[in-house]
């Protein structure tokens, strides 16, 4: 059955939600300033921001081990952000850069930093999930305790790819998570329209799988229920499913408006409320001076990014044609 | 030297490779017991169930954890009981599979094989028959091998084992029974190398896979009536050693592709094209093309004859490329 977690932070110190807000803000300012940038036309392309999901990000790469792998979808940046791939690379693929990590190739939708174990962020909808079955069958077989997480919205738990693997990793007892970012909308189209269950975490069962929702809003909510999933895959007893009921502040691609055309002003208001970092916020207590140390800290990091991708040369012709076959 | 079947060249080369490389894995519908077509007999027994796994009907499942599993450094074989069923595979073999090293910039590489059974002659109708190389030889990033013999089955799929790209290896299931001279142990047959499988002055033959037989049946009829034909075998078409065959159109002055698959941007649509570029100046007659009629393969022997290519379709092509009466 699909259950509610209850937060448990007791195995949390207080300098390791200090992290974890760090690190959300990290990538809420990282965001911000790649939505300036897009504005601005210097970043060309899509851009997907996952402002207002951060603790989805951070909960979740918070109970990983480095050497653990993630796979992630278009709307990558915060989970590339917390699984510790480099700033100032990113921000170099995003500006289309040579020293970008995919060397000016990917752009935003495809992020990767496999020395940091993230296997890439992948655009096509919902193809994530067959590659991370496969890491996790490597894993099992390289028997080092790697755990595959990947991480995918409720748009893509309707492709068939979720259900195939789903089943292969419950069937060998692969060492994945599931982790789905239930922010309510794919594209334009409302998940109470688009899935017949309340609660996608309720089609664990159909693979004899636990599945639970959680509030995605509450770092700790997610990384108490991802802590649990792993160590649950780390010992052999397979794959978990877990829902993150969450929310994207922005529009579903940059360009597009927050509220309108398919969601009210009133609605986002509503999951503003509940802002991930406003939630940490009030838990640490956090005063104004402790407030502003962590920005300080968190834009001169990417003020250094972006000088970093500025300063770098954009990308050759002759490297286009490089990197087809190994 | 020893002469065994195809089926038994590919067994061997499967046992050969897995035996050398603990990183190879197979992974497929009914591998273990071989059960359909028999290449991966006694596999299962010798390498145990964790190197060789019976899978779900599941094509995108499979393919995509072939991708994984090859993501995190083992080098899977995933077996497609039928070419037909690889359209439900075409997201990971052709989005992930063939870009992922050239969109993450490097980082990683996907050496996996994709074993599959195609074409017709075995009366098992439209979505059992299909010869599909030409879709994916048009895609950077993906190997095509087509071997037409045993000796060539054998050195191929040790070779595409190897192969740190993904490689589609395509066994035309009439070849399965042939049987032949094949070496003991090691033995590799180089990608992007074409086999002069018969010498000759009069006309060149290109064949593909098991057209490859109609090439040297028709070339055993040509010979009766004085007329010599050289007879190719490009064996990958993906590297395609477009080099070889123009030579040898260079010196007979005309050719006849024969491929399975249909016409119309067929193998021999690319073939043809790219040796008139290399040899225009020594043409004496349009390059012909004989490939499967442009309708669905017809399960109906006699009809199925009909559509397909075969020696007397050949013979007729090869004596209107020479301008001989039929």
């Amino acid at each position: 059955m699909a259950t509610k977690a209850k937060p448990k932070a007791k195995s949390l110190a207080e300098k390791d939600l200090h992290q974890m807000y760090r690190d959300m803000l990290r990538i809420r300012r990282f965001e911000e300033k790649t939505d300036e940038l897009f504005m601005a036309g210097r970043i060309k392309g899509a851009v997907h921001v996952s402002i207002g999901q951060e603790a989805c990000s951070v909960g979740v790469c918070a109970a990983l081990r480095p050497d653990d792998a993630i796979l992630t979808t278009h709307r990558g940046h915060g989970h590339s952000i917390a699984k510790g791939t480099r700033l100032n690379e990113m921000m170099a693929e995003l500006l289309g850069k040579a020293t970008g990590l995919c060397r000016a190739r990917g752009g935003s939708m495809h992020i990767a930093d496999v020395s940091k174990g993230h296997y890439g962020a992948h655009s096509i909808v919902g193809a994530n999930m067959p590659m991370a079955a496969g890491m996790g069958l490597a894993f099992q077989m390289e028997g080092k305790g790697r755990v595959a997480v990947v991480f995918f919205g409720d748009g893509a738990a309707n492709q068939g790819s979720f259900h195939e693997s789903m089943n292969l990793c419950a069937i060998w007892k692969l060492p994945v998570v599931f982790f789905c970012e239930n922010n309510h909308y794919a594209v334009s189209f409302h998940v109470n329209r688009s899935t017949a269950v309340k609660d996608i975490s309720l089609r664990a069962q159909g693979y004899n799988a636990p599945g639970v929702t959680v509030d995605g809003m509450d770092v700790l909510a997610v990384y108490e229920a991802t802590a649990e999933a792993v160590r649950r895959a780390r010992r052999g007893e397979g794959p978990s499913l877990i829902e993150a009921k969450t929310y994207r502040f922005f529009g579903h691609s940059r360009g597009d408006p927050q509220f309108g055309p398919y969601r009210t002003k009133e609605e986002v208001e509503q999951w503003r409320k509940r802002d991930p970092l406003l939630l940490v916020e009030k838990t640490l207590k956090m005063n104004e001076a402790e407030k502003k140390a962590h920005l300080a800290a968190v834009d001169k990091e990417i003020a250094e990014a972006l000088e970093f991708a500025e300063k770098s040369p954009l990308a050759t012709f002759e490297s286009a044609l490089e990197d087809v076959f190994a | 030297m020893r002469e065994i079947t195809f089926v038994e060249a590919l067994n061997e080369a499967l046992h050969e490779e897995m035996e050398r490389d603990e990183k190879v894995l197979v992974l497929g519908e009914d591998v273990e017991l071989a059960y359909v077509f028999g290449v991966t007999k006694g596999l299962a027994p010798r390498f145990g169930k964790e190197r060789v796994r019976d899978t779900p009907i599941s094509e995108l499942g499979i393919v995509g954890a072939g991708v994984g599993a090859a993501m995190a450094g083992y080098r899977p074989i995933v077996e497609i009981m039928f070419m037909d069923f690889i359209m439900l595979a075409m997201d990971p073999l052709v989005n992930q599979a063939a870009k992922l090293r050239y969109m993450l910039g490097g980082q990683i590489s996907v050496p996996m094989v994709v074993r599959t059974p195609g074409g017709g002659g075995v009366q098992y109708g439209p979505t059992h028959s299909q010869c599909l190389e030409a879709w994916f030889m048009q895609m950077p990033g993906i190997k095509v091998a087509v071997p037409s013999d045993p000796a060539d089955g054998k050195g191929l799929l040790k070779t595409a084992i190897r192969d740190d790209n993904p490689v589609l290896f395509v066994e035309h299931k009439m070849l399965y029974k042939l049987k032949g001279p094949v070496p003991e142990g090691e033995h590799l047959v180089p990608f992007g190398q074409a086999a002069i499988k018969r010498e000759g002055t009069d006309i060149t033959l290109i064949g593909v896979g098991y057209q490859m037989a109609n090439c040297l049946r028709a070339a055993d009829e040509l010979a009766k009536e004085g007329i010599s034909a050289e007879v190719i075998d490009p064996r990958t078409l993906a590297p395609l050693d477009t080099a070889t065959m123009a030579r040898s159109l260079r010196k007979t002055g005309r050719c006849v592709v024969v491929e399975e698959g249909h016409l119309r941007s067929g193998v021999g649509s690319e073939i043809s094209a790219a040796i008139q570029e290399e040899a225009f100046d020594y043409l004496d007659a349009p390059i012909g093309r004989v490939a499967a009629l442009g309708v669905p393969i017809p399960f109906e022997p006699r009809l199925e004859d009909f559509v397909l290519p075969n020696v007397g379709k050949v013979i007729e092509a090869a004596k209107k490329t020479l301008g001989v009466a039929a």
